[in-house]
């Protein structure tokens, strides 16, 4: 009886795969491949040789691989302690913290970069021996800013179930903490921190804003290069070999995280969970965090209640009343971002979820196919996406390019890879020992997976879909590449808009804005997360 | 065999619906224009325009004046939209070279000067106008203020000037024309400027909001607009007269935005009456409140504030597009040299 089920579940697993294959087909590997075929068509390798001739592009190429590694090592290093306390702390905390350390996530780099600025002058780090203004560190530590959340719910939620008695175990035997945290609990770690770590990489590798406004004007990534060939000297030949160069680094990446992904699942049986931490270990935390998250955080909620001399609620009040610089009042491209946002929350989740499980369940090659066609777009540029899109979905049946739907479309692209990053360790984490008992208690199949997977396994998608939720607020992706109509207009194009017109009033009303983000998307992740109610206690 | 009749019949309305969607121009259409992320207009008006025609305009942003060309660039042929709002002299040679625009000549250039009308097959039709030029906060100068782009060097505003990267910056690249057009050697001129310790940013958002004195930095010069005075006192926190900025006329390099017909559109007759339209004194009065720019209309009148604080330069600085197309990676691979090099 088990038999043909078996089977079935495999060609179940096969037939799902189509989902997952045909976006990523229309939305991803058919535009890039169409932006490409027109830079490089018929030239062959020659413009990839001629771009790598240039020691700007090599230098940009070296510049970002290692920016992005010390980004990706520095993020997890401070944020390790961070995902320890999530690990360690009641659930409701756990959503607590997890929504809050979000919040950084949907700042503008511009707001972020004149938070900076304005504290690093604050500090006196703007000039001097000491300077962080358009140095690597300014990048450094925005990166460390933005990622922070990547690190701390990812692998917190993972930790979180994580069973303590080795740890137990090991400190009865005679370790020390330090040891037991190294050779016990490390190790164990490895998938999620590969997984979060990749995530962490692509994202500083492929880093737009926080290069050009924190680096400073020398400072050349690939990323600002593919930008400056198609965008400013409209080459699109040079644009497209250097967007090849880093769809190849990205692969060879990917392919490197997935295999440390892959690597030692640790499964877990029944976890009993850790105790919490000392309450001084816990405030240390809170407090590191108040100063890397909050203060460039406070100095925007400062600026929007800042009107003329005074303080007040002026710019707040501003944003219902649509000023000319706007297509639509600010209130409405609220609503716009908070309706795009849980569209591309649902196609993240579809998407990745059924991806997940073909990354897990799925024969090894399909595995292996997916576990990198679906990270990949993470770490392409959003200039060849959308230019991509511009160019290939201009046609019925795929005539995308000007309707609503490519917003929250592009943004899922992006969304997805966080659910399949979330969700992949935890599957695989499942122990099939836990699959047998309940089956051989008598469980059915159905039941198996409706009581032992799917509750494991939701888990890592609240944690996901809550990041693509954030992700679409924050507008990654390939959507400012992509023209936009008035009505479509979102929170963080406004902003844009109201802050490229001198005006005090325009300035604070995008100030007030940034805050509304802010609180919108620490409020809808920790409500996405509660979603599941206390079933993660259970574990 | 016989073909099933419902493919048949499938077939047949299908071209009867192709047939009546083409071609047809004299019908209300929807026509689409595509702007930069700067266009504004006031709603009612194109309403008006949709009453007076039956044309319905919809609308579509695309980014900054580059991006918007290279968009339309890469989808000639099949175009994004019906018109193109918002292409100014330093990219037009690139989208005229590019094939993107149909000719058209409006009826309605009778009411605007002819220096503005630069390209002589009328592929496109002047629109508007603004001068980028270098502002100064009044109140932190540590002298005088400057009075021709010469003084820049001058030791007196050491530390004082923030500049954007032509490289990624359109009034950057505009400010750097004006001083090829309008320095003896513009070569030396950045590197006394570099010498005189010029700030450079990535783009104007940084440069204004967060080194020059509008934002709390500590610079009180940055290239901007000539009508920026102007904005500073219409969204001013505090009702004022008296606009904080004040503009250094003889740095200004002068932009004109063109609008054009773009190639492959369905509908080149409501696109004609579209930029009929835009030359007509109520689009034209509404240009300088809404965008903050120039209107090229003679008929069209201004606001206020703009009468009193906007400025204009009387011999802004100028090149032909031709020679900024052949120049532009030159100039600008030049600038990195001596500036950021």
């Amino acid at each position: 009886m088990d038999r043909p089920l078996g089977r079935n579940r495999s060609r179940l697993i096969a037939a799902a795969a189509v989902v997952p294959a045909a976006f990523l087909g229309v939305f991803f590997v058919y535009p890039v491949a169409s932006v490409l075929w027109r830079g490089l068509g018929g030239e062959g390798l020659e413009p990839i040789r001629h771009v790598l001739d240039q020691g700007r592009t090599r230098d940009a190429i070296w510049f970002t691989t290692w920016q992005a590694v010390a980004s990706t090592a520095l993020t997890l290093v401070i944020a390790l302690p961070g995902a320890a306390v999530v690990a360690r702390s009641t659930p409701r905390a756990r959503r607590r913290i997890r929504s809050v350390v979000t919040v950084p996530f949907v700042l503008p780099t511009v707001l972020v970069a004149g938070a900076f600025a304005e504290l690093f002058t604050t500090f006196g780090l703007d000039d001097g021996s000491f300077r962080l203004r358009h140095t690597v560190w300014a990048i450094l530590l925005a990166h460390v800013f933005f990622n922070y959340a990547v690190v701390v719910r990812s692998v917190g939620s993972f930790w979180a179930g994580l069973d303590h008695r080795l740890e137990e175990q090991a400190r009865v035997l005679g370790a020390g903490r330090i040891r037991t945290f190294w050779e016990i609990t490390l190790p164990r770690l490895r998938p999620v921190l590969a997984a979060a770590g990749s995530i962490v990489f692509l994202f500083s590798f492929t880093s737009f804003g926080v290069v050009l406004v924190l680096g400073g004007p020398r400072r050349a990534t690939v990323e600002t290069e593919i930008y400056r060939y198609a965008v400013t000297r409209i080459d699109f030949t040079s644009a497209a070999a250097v967007a090849v160069l880093q769809l190849l680094a990205v692969l060879a990446l990917v392919t490197l995280a997935t295999r440390l992904e892959r690597s030692r699942p640790a499964t877990t049986a029944i976890a009993r969970p850790a105790p919490p931490l000392r309450r001084s270990t816990r405030f240390a935390n809170y407090g590191s965090m108040l100063v890397l998250l909050g203060l460039p955080i406070a100095v925007v909620i400062e600026r929007s209640f800042a009107v003329g001399g005074r303080y007040g609620l002026d710019h707040y009040r501003a944003l219902n009343t649509r000023v000319p610089q706007l297509p639509a009042a600010a209130t409405t491209a609220l609503r716009n971002s908070i309706l795009y946002a849980f569209v591309a929350m649902a196609l993240a989740v579809l998407i990745g979820s059924i991806a997940s499980l073909v990354v897990v369940h799925g024969r090894r090659w399909l595995s292996r196919v997916f576990d990198l066609g679906l990270t990949i777009p993470l770490g392409t540029s959003a200039v060849t996406i959308g230019f991509g899109m511009i160019i290939a979905l201009d046609e019925p049946p795929l005539d995308f390019r000007t309707s609503s739907w490519i917003v929250p479309i592009a943004h899922s692209l992006v969304g997805v890879p966080f659910v399949v990053r979330t969700m992949v360790p935890v599957l695989r984490r499942i122990d099939p020992r836990l699959r047998e008992a309940a089956s051989v208690l008598g469980a059915s199949p159905r039941r198996v997976r409706r009581e032992v997977d799917l509750p494991i396994a939701s888990r890592g998608m609240v944690v996901g879909a809550a990041f693509a939720f954030a992700v679409s607020i924050g507008e990654f992706g390939a959507t400012s590449f992509l023209p936009r109509r008035p009505d479509t207009l979102t929170a963080p194009q406004a902003l844009f808009r109201l802050l490229s017109t001198p005006g005090e009033l325009l300035r604070g009303q995008a100030m007030a804005l940034a805050v509304a983000l802010m609180a919108l998307v620490a409020v809808a992740v920790f409500a996405i997360e509660s979603v599941r109610g206390t079933s993660e206690g259970s574990f | 065999m016989t073909r099933p009749p419902h493919i048949l019949a499938l077939v047949l309305s299908l071209s009867l619906l192709a047939a009546a969607c083409s071609g047809d121009d004299n019908a209300p259409a929807t026509i689409t224009l595509v702007t930069h992320d700067s266009f504004v207009v006031t709603a009612s008006l194109l309403e008006d325009f949709t009453a007076e025609t039956g044309i319905t305009v919809e609308l579509l942003f695309s980014g900054d004046t580059g991006q918007m060309v290279s968009e339309a660039i890469l989808s000639a042929g099949n175009p994004l939209a019906d018109v193109m709002f918002g292409v100014d002299n330093t990219f037009l040679q690139r989208a005229l070279d590019a094939k993107i625009f149909e000719a058209y000549e409006s009826p309605g250039l009778g009411v605007v000067p002819d220096n503005f009308e630069i390209d002589d097959q009328h592929r496109v039709t002047p629109i508007s106008f603004g001068d980028v030029c270098v502002n100064y906060w009044t109140d932190e100068l540590p002298a005088e203020a400057p009075t021709s782009i010469e003084d820049l060097t001058d030791p007196t505003f050491a530390n004082e000037l923030v500049v954007q990267s032509p490289e990624s910056s359109s009034p950057g690249l505009a400010f750097l024309l004006a001083t090829i057009a309008g320095t003896e050697d513009w070569e030396q001129f950045w590197t006394d400027l570099r010498a005189n310790g010029i700030s450079v940013t990535a783009g104007w958002e940084e440069a204004y909001y967060g080194e020059f004195a509008a934002g709390g930095g500590d610079r009180s010069m940055v290239v901007s607009y000539a009508s920026s005075p102007a904005a500073e006192v219409m969204f001013a926190a505090e009702p004022t007269d008296v606009a904080p900025t004040g503009v250094l006329l003889d740095s200004c390099y002068r932009q004109i935005e063109f609008a054009g017909i773009l190639a492959g559109t369905d509908h080149p007759d409501a696109a004609a009456q579209l930029i009929d339209w835009m030359l007509e004194p109520a689009f034209q009065s509404d240009v300088p409140g809404s965008m903050f720019v120039f209107p090229v209309s003679n008929e069209a009148t201004l606001p206020q504030e703009f009468v009193d604080h906007a400025q204009l330069a009387d011999e802004p600085h100028m090149l032909d597009p031709a020679e900024i197309e052949a120049n532009r990676d030159e100039w600008t691979d030049r600038w990195v040299e001596i500036v950021l090099g």
